[in-house]
């Protein structure tokens, strides 16, 4: 780093490409070592990149149907053509799609507007409670004329979507209770949720998930069901609350002993001083964190499967069951990578970019 | 006239009788007897560990002490949390290290309480703040953020903070020994200019002329006991006990 902002500093005359030059020259190639390594690193670079690119494009087909294939060495996207629908929104009644894209929608734009900070309001929270009661009619349907969808139908990108930030819309609040009850001076609040907390975070998701499936239904009583997809969604929320309210506890405990006492000096009320004072800081110190809960959060929604539900990953695999895409799996897998990455990647940008917006001014 | 005089007939705002507290085994209060009139000025030293902080955060029950009375205007301090809610709007407190809150801007630091607290409109809060950074001449900081003042800011806007409560009374933590030498005296002037608007003070402090300057009374504690107490002439001229002797020595020998 040092040699780089060297370099900078350094009076630089001369075209651009003369200035790469220099800055090439002190910082890949400054010594025979340097020059070694970044010969062999690049060379290196090199092989993958080639790699990828002409299988994913170069020598790959794009052609809509499998006859193209024949005799291509690259990826056959024609796989992600014929198996987009199925992939995206499992087996979901195919007329009825566009129900299943329109809530796909309606939870990306959510999703969209919620990351501004200038909308964040009361407003805004009664209007995620009114869009997630629409969203559940426009899938399940039995209104209006629409035909009914049972959530066993659910599948692909929709619920992969649906659970994570229904996940996450639910798991931030509790987690927050679980942590304010954890630091609570009343034993019985306490005590309870600890043993949440532990409980979850003590156990792995998939057995959280078999619990919610397999054992919850038999303490039921009998005639009484609930929704497998409710029951999934309950489990990955507690699931992630637990581990969330831990990083939040993280965030309370970095606040110094000043700042509450200046609060309770000041007269503030429990409520007052946590919802003004120690939250709104605790909680800009834990964004990175808390970020990287949601992203997991994201990704464990996978683990539904094992359930019996079919999100993106589970539908993907599926459809390379079919012999007649034995080949294509590698095609299958990079699609719902890629589809994975994008949502991850966006929330990994979205946290340094609040972070970043959240410190301006404040300097300590 | 003398401080006698002068407080004679006032009424008393605190009171404390045979206030004893420990942290686990350790004795850190013992048998403090202590009573506070209405517009007293009270300067309290003694070396450190002696109690003297704790002493005062036992007056608005940022710490509990485990025996004997505590009494503020008439309410007596228990774990009842209404009342100490009450204690509190009356009896405010600045820190050593100012514990401003570094989220909001100084406006944002001086009306949170008042309108949360008091239950005054936004305007009403915001005028009375402006008022008080005039006061402690910080009004063109308003709306910047406490990380970018100095220490000496900082603290003045944090004395503006409690005066913003409208408080009876106002306990200083050793307001002034976070700070740069430079800083000292222009946090010491606002103390100075409250102190000779009548409001009562109880602060611990190291800063002997402010003592001579504006106190009632001096208190010199160690060990957890209030050791000797007098006026500020008498207690700097004549000091009676052998360890406040000692403590003068090293405070004031050089």
């Amino acid at each position: 780093m040092t040699t780089l902002i060297e370099s900078q500093a350094r009076p630089t005359g001369g075209t651009a490409s003369n200035r790469s030059l220099r800055w090439m020259r002190d910082n890949l190639f400054s010594s025979p070592v340097n020059t070694a390594i970044t010969l062999v690193c690049g060379y290196l670079i090199w092989q993958v990149l080639s790699t990828i690119l002409s299988w994913t494009v170069f020598d790959a087909s794009f052609a809509a149907t499998k006859d193209a294939c024949e005799n291509i060495s690259g990826a056959c996207w024609a796989y992600v053509h014929q198996n987009a629908r199925f992939i995206l929104f499992g087996t979901f009644p195919e007329d009825e799609q566009w129900r299943s894209v329109l809530a796909i929608a309606m939870l990306i734009s959510g999703v969209l507007i919620s990351t501004n900070r200038r909308f964040w309001s009361v407003g805004l929270l009664v209007g995620w409670l009114v869009g997630l009661v629409v969203l559940y009619f426009v899938l399940a349907g039995g209104v209006l004329g629409l035909e009914r969808v049972d959530t066993a139908h659910w599948g692909g990108l929709t619920l992969t979507l649906l659970l994570a930030v229904v996940g996450i819309g639910f798991a931030a609040p509790l987690a927050l209770m679980l942590a304010l009850g954890r630091r609570s001076e009343m034993p019985f609040v306490k005590v309870i949720c600890v043993v949440v907390i532990e409980v979850f975070r003590g156990v792995p998701l998939i057995s959280v998930l078999i619990m919610a499936s397999v054992m919850f239904p038999l303490f039921l009583p009998e005639g009484v069901t609930v929704n497998k997809l409710l029951r999934a969604q309950v489990g990955i929320i507690f699931f992630q609350a637990a581990y969330l309210a831990e990083v939040f506890r993280g965030g309370m405990q970095a606040i110094p002993s000043g700042q509450y006492e200046a609060a309770d000096s000041l007269g503030l009320s429990y409520w007052q001083k946590m919802g003004k004072i120690i939250l709104p800081q605790a909680l800009r110190l834990v964004i990175p964190p808390t970020m990287s809960t949601f992203i997991s959060l994201l990704k464990d929604t996978s683990l539904v499967v094992i359930i019996g539900l079919f999100d993106l990953l589970a539908t993907t695999k599926s459809a390379i069951n079919d012999p007649a895409w034995r080949q294509q799996f590698l095609e299958g897998y990079v699609f719902i990578a890629l589809i994975f990455f994008i949502m991850c990647f966006f929330l990994s940008r979205y946290s340094l970019k609040l972070d970043r917006d959240l410190k301006q001014g404040m300097s300590h | 006239m003398t401080a006698q005089d002068r407080l004679a007939d006032r009424e008393s705002v605190i009171q404390v009788t045979n206030m004893n507290k420990w942290y686990g085994d350790f004795h850190v209060l013992r048998d403090i007897n202590l009573d506070v009139k209405q517009g007293e000025r009270i300067v309290i030293c003694g070396p450190s560990g002696s109690g003297k902080s704790t002493m005062i955060r036992c007056l608005n029950r940022l710490e509990e002490h485990q025996q004997g009375n505590v009494t503020v205007n008439g309410i007596e301090l228990t774990d009842n949390v209404k009342n100490i809610e009450v204690i509190r709007k009356d009896v405010c407190m600045v820190f050593q290290h100012f514990n401003l809150f570094p989220h909001l801007t100084v406006l944002e630091n001086l009306t949170l309480a008042p309108m949360f607290v008091l239950k005054r409109k936004k305007e009403e809060a915001e005028a009375t703040a402006m008022k008080y950074l005039e006061r402690v001449k910080i009004a063109e900081q308003a709306n910047k953020y406490p990380g970018q003042l100095s220490g000496g800011q900082q603290q003045r806007v944090a004395i503006a903070r409690s005066l913003c409560m409208n408080p009876k009374v106002m306990l200083f933590d050793e307001p002034t020994s976070a700070l740069d030498p430079e800083m000292i005296k222009e946090v010491l002037d606002v103390m100075v200019e409250l102190a000779e608007e009548g409001m009562t003070m109880l602060c611990v402090t190291h800063e002997m002329g402010f003592a001579k300057l504006v106190a009632d009374r001096v208190i010199f504690m160690d060990a957890g006991q209030i050791i000797e107490q007098n006026e500020p002439h008498e207690f700097f001229a004549n000091p009676q006990n052998d360890r406040t002797k000692l403590f003068l020595s090293q405070i004031l020998g050089h």
